[in-house]
């Protein structure tokens, strides 16, 4: 009898236990859905900016979510994929090509064919190694950008105008543009959320726990991993389009190491494997950064120790304390 | 007139100067249950590493219903059917038991480059699994998850796994290692079921268990097979005696 109770408890505490894991990006992404209507209130093109460079973070942080969450590739060079969207809209856009789709398309192919040559050497290598050559990797992505005098080298580059949608200036406009990162993000999100309950998900979050045991059993880890790191590539590619359409300027910087690590940080910050704990992390990384520089302009310097409390006392992150753990 | 489903021939590996495996030629026939033996270091997991893919070895071949798989990569061997299990239990911890089997289940049914619909909900793969489940007396542990069972239910758990993979020769690596006597017995009571399915290489160190299932049981030591046949001609063997069996075998 009692062992007849094992199998009902968990069974009937599913669904309330998923309604609740379901509240909360719910609750983040109706905010987001409504957040301009309440910023008329006050510095309304201000809030709008940082709140939308909110959005373009989340959208990055939460692509290498899907490596480092649920496929425990540590990918130090993710911010590389951001650089690549950001400079393919400025580079186009300074020949003349605005039009938003090709843009778009662009940073897609050349982002798809970076992660599968640089992910196709890198998963060759395990763990501290893995790290290593993914920043390397994202490095030489950088330096790059720097040597690209034509397009201003180290000191970036201005775009002449937002990209064109249909031949329309339409992102001109900044609620526009919010409600593009807004759908994006939204769409990225169910995108994730369907690829990490899928098939391909499951085997990619079993490689993640146990890859021989996955291998013992007929899986080649490889190419799930692969797949998952263009994936991630591709996705944080179209942040880095957004980005440049909302900076309306794109630099190096974009591409550096340590944005690789911000984005590290924003997810633990949100909590690993959860999708939208990265969401949750991108905001209380950008408000904190936001407010501390009003304090100090060594603000950075504060972040540490925030982080180390987080990982001290809260593994599942901020969304974890939330308590959401799908 | 059928070629047996598992040929090794002549496999050696060394390790550096240590020869862990030496010209180790082996048959195993169609519905045979063979027990490898042998004291401690005598390299009979390195063995077992060779012929599932874990381990490359440095010459000699493997040979797995008339192809040779002996530069296969592991999983390509157990989509062929050569499915093994581990000396040290190896889950999936945070999955349920369920999950652990159905994972395997996929392997087999359809392709898993599917992004969209939710895996843990597709009956077809869940049933079989939970099938299996209750088949090792796992029925009613089946949502827990894998990491919390007790080291006898992953015993099972594991077995259960190796079968999912729709095995057509199943390599255990010590099944009854570090089980309770409960625990161990019904494991037997399982591998005796699972011996009348499929032909079974089996290493183990209960004497008891190995005499109990073998159909043949080869002695390995310092990497040598010195003998191979029926148990009690084994048992007999003075050779064995001397290097192995000792004083345990009365």
């Amino acid at each position: 009898m009692n062992q007849s109770i094992d199998l009902d408890a968990p069974a009937l505490a599913a669904p309330a236990r998923r309604s609740r894991a379901f509240a909360l990006p719910l609750i983040v992404f109706a905010l987001f859905a409504l957040l301009p209507l309440a910023a008329v209130l006050g510095p309304q093109s201000f809030i709008l900016a940082l709140v939308t460079r909110i959005m373009i973070l989340a959208l990055a942080a939460m692509s290498l979510d899907l490596l480092i969450g649920y496929g425990a590739m540590i990918s130090f060079g993710h911010a590389a994929f951001v650089g690549i969207g950001a400079y393919s809209v400025a580079i186009l856009s300074s020949h003349g090509i605005n039009d938003g789709f090709v843009q778009l398309g662009t940073a897609l192919l050349v982002s798809f064919v970076f992660a599968l040559v640089t992910g196709a050497i890198s998963l060759r290598t395990k763990g501290v190694y893995f790290i290593m050559i993914t920043l390397a990797f994202g490095q030489m992505l950088f330096f790059l950008a720097t040597s690209l005098a034509a397009y201003g080298g180290d000191d970036g580059l201005s775009l002449s105008s937002r990209s064109l949608l249909f031949g329309s200036k339409i992102l001109k406009n900044d609620t526009v543009l919010y409600y593009v990162c807004f759908g994006l993000l939204l769409g990225a999100y169910l995108l994730l959320r369907s690829v990490v309950a899928s098939r391909f998900g499951r085997v990619l979050r079993g490689i993640r726990e146990n890859p021989v045991r996955m291998e013992a059993i007929g899986f080649a880890p490889y190419r799930y991993q692969l797949t998952a790191y263009v994936i991630a590539g591709m996705i944080a590619a179209v942040s880095g389009c957004l980005l440049a359409n909302q900076a309306e300027f794109v630099s190096p910087a974009y591409a550096t190491w340590q944005r690789s690590g911000d984005l590290i940080f924003v997810i633990v910050l949100g909590g690993i494997g959860s999708l939208h704990g990265a969401i949750i992390g991108a905001a209380v990384f950008s408000l904190l950064a936001e407010l501390l520089s009003h304090y100090t302009e060594h603000w950075a310097l504060i972040f540490g120790p925030i982080l180390i409390l987080v990982v001290l006392f809260a593994r599942g992150g901020i969304g974890g304390l939330l308590g959401s753990k799908p | 007139m059928s070629v047996a489903p598992l040929q090794l021939k002549n496999l050696c590996k060394s390790y550096g100067a240590l020869r862990v495996t030496d010209d180790v030629s082996l048959e195993i026939a169609a519905g045979e249950l063979h027990a490898i033996i042998g004291p401690n270091g005598a390299g009979k997991t390195t063995l077992i590493h060779q012929i599932s893919g874990l381990a490359a070895p440095n010459s000699g071949s493997i040979i797995f219903h008339g192809e040779d798989v002996t530069r296969l990569p592991m999983n390509a061997r157990a989509r062929l059917g050569l499915v093994r299990s581990f000396q040290i239990t190896s889950i999936l911890p945070r999955f349920s038991a369920l999950e652990n089997v159905a994972l395997a289940v996929q392997a087999q049914h359809g392709s898993s480059f599917s992004f969209f619909g939710n895996a843990a909900a597709e009956a077809d793969l869940n049933d079989i699994a939970m099938g299996l489940l209750q088949r090792f007396g796992l029925g009613t542990r089946a949502l827990v998850p894998a990491g919390q069972m007790s080291h006898g239910e992953k015993r099972q758990l594991e077995i259960a796994i190796a079968l999912a993979a729709k095995p057509k020769l199943l390599l255990l690596d010590e099944p009854l290692a570090g089980t309770s006597h409960d625990e161990s017995q019904r494991l037997i009571n399982t591998l005796q079921e699972l011996r009348r399915e499929l032909p079974i290489v089996l290493i183990e160190h209960d004497m008891d268990a190995v005499f109990a299932l073998a159909d043949r049981v080869s002695v390995l030591v310092y990497g040598r097979i010195i003998a191979s046949g029926p148990p009690q001609s084994v048992r007999d063997n003075p050779e064995v005696r001397a290097a192995y069996l000792g004083d345990e075998v009365v």
